[in-house]
């Protein structure tokens, strides 16, 4: 196999710590705690090599990114080679001094998580007292500071009605981008995944919605629009392809090709302290796995679909068929499409509410 | 609350501090770092955006590509002013301070 081009982006998960508790967190089930954090040294070394690995664009998130007190540094560390930082964070406890700071540092744009249109959706998905209040501060904040602000609305079957709110509170918080995510069911999502699917109705009227919103306020507020895969006819590009632009980094510097790898059974994975990154990056067993075309089912190799979508995602296709060499079940060709839906169907009639929040 | 940016002749474009043009040495190409998103430029596109230096009106901007690729200015000012637009609304231009 010829080596890979160069990477585009790294989602660093710089800390599992965070303090809110959402059941729909991506994070592992297994959190990572304190003490196995990598140090300043050692996270400004890596992005020194991702920087010239070319990486262009660096989401420093987490857990709570904003609880490394060495923040600053990795983002003037990143700047100072030309990197686009993203700063993605829920916004507890955010002064402005520090936003400034980060903003001095070199930081080019923050994305901020709100779990509810209303405090009490927030508090209740975030287990946290006065969290939408801080969180609607931080916002205040970043624009004062002249940042450019994306929101992020994470989407689950107890604020699918709030999808229109959302965009209302988006542009009253003066954001450049609304993401509508419809939660992604890995770690900790996995797990609620009965108490979080929504059902079949709210998500048809949340498109339309959606579609309306973004005709109507075209040039003023940019969507993205991260559609919910357990109703969908086609998977998304997980990653842009496995190995392709992006790989993750979590706390401990263990380098993953998407977030939800460790998932998959019978990986190994490389620690980018221990060993450098164009290794890993063109030479990780795990990463040459599922590169490119080669180890596609037939349905993929013959589809045409598949430069657009790479399979879709290798962590789904393991959860729910056990072979993460298959189809994305979110694909509507896999033979076991109709085991997501099943789930999706199942879990939002019955609609049980009691979620397991993150905790350590 | 943000306001749409209307590429009109008298328009001052500029690409906003958050949205950087800039050369990348490993690939030898030109790039465009905006909020979660990567683009690439092709040859037309960047001599258009180098333009956009919030000086130059877009009527003096037509007037320079004309120039530059020796072309009549009516035939080429929908097709930048279209351009122009596209990028406003995907909030990747705004006006000069
Ligand atoms: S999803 Fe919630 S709990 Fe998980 S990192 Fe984000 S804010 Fe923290
Ligand atoms: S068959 Fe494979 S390549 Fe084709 S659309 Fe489905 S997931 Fe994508």
């Amino acid at each position: 196999m010829t080596a890979p081009g160069p990477p585009i982006g790294i989602l660093a998960e710089l800390t599992h710590r965070c303090p809110l508790q959402c059941p729909y967190c991506s994070n592992p089930v297994e959190l990572l705690k304190a003490n196995r954090e990598l140090s300043t040294e050692t996270w400004i070394d890596i992005l020194n090599q991702a920087a010239d690995l070319g990486v262009l664009q660096v989401h420093l998130s987490g857990g709570e990114p904003t609880l490394r007190q060495d923040l600053e540094q990795l983002v003037s560390a990143l700047s100072s080679r030309s990197v686009y930082t993203n700063l993605i964070t829920a916004g507890i406890n955010l002064s402005k001094a520090r936003i400034q700071a980060l903003k001095d540092a070199g930081l080019d744009h923050v994305q901020l998580s709100i779990q509810g249109a209303t405090p009490e959706v927030t508090e209740l998905i975030g287990k946290h007292k006065k969290g939408f209040a801080q969180k609607m501060q931080t916002a205040e904040h970043v624009r004062a500071c002249g940042l450019p602000l994306t929101v992020n609305a994470p989407i689950h079957r107890h604020n699918i009605h709030q999808v229109a709110d959302f965009i209302e509170l988006a542009l009253a918080l003066d954001a450049d981008r609304l993401e509508i995510a419809n939660v992604q069911y890995y770690g900790w999502a996995y797990l609620n995944r009965a108490a979080l699917l929504p059902a079949l109705e709210d998500v048809e009227r949340q498109v339309e919605i959606v579609e309306k919103a973004r005709d109507r306020l075209k040039g003023i507020l940019n969507f993205d629009f991260v559609t919910p895969d357990y109703y969908a006819d086609y998977p998304k590009p997980c990653m842009g392809g496995w190995a392709k632009d992006a790989f993750v980094i979590v706390p401990d510097g263990t380098v993953l090709p998407c977030h939800a790898a460790q998932t998959i059974s019978g990986l190994s994975f490389e620690n980018a302290a221990e060993t450098p990154l164009t290794e890993i990056w063109e030479t990780s067993p795990t990463f040459e796995k599922y590169r490119g075309f080669d180890w596609m089912s037939e349905t993929c190799k013959s589809c045409p679909r598949k430069e657009l979508d790479h399979g879709g995602c290798r962590c789904q296709a393991f959860a729910v068929t056990g072979d993460a060499a298959e189809t994305d079940p979110a694909c509507i060709l896999s033979p076991h499409h109709d085991k997501l839906r099943n789930v999706a169907v199942t879990a939002s009639a019955e609609a049980p509410d009691d979620f397991s929040y993150r905790r350590l | 609350m943000q306001s749409r940016y209307h590429i009109d002749p008298d328009a001052r474009p500029a690409l906003p501090p958050h949205v950087r043009l800039q050369f990348d040495g490993l690939r030898q190409k030109w790039v465009v770092l905006a909020p979660e998103r990567v683009l690439w430029p092709d040859d037309v596109s960047l001599d258009i955006l180098k333009l956009c230096d919030g000086t130059l009106t877009i009527d003096q901007i037509v007037e320079r590509l004309a120039k530059d690729y020796g072309a009549d200015r009516s035939q080429i000012s929908t097709d930048v002013l279209e351009f122009l637009q596209d990028w406003a609304d995907r909030r990747l231009l705004a006006g000069a301070a």
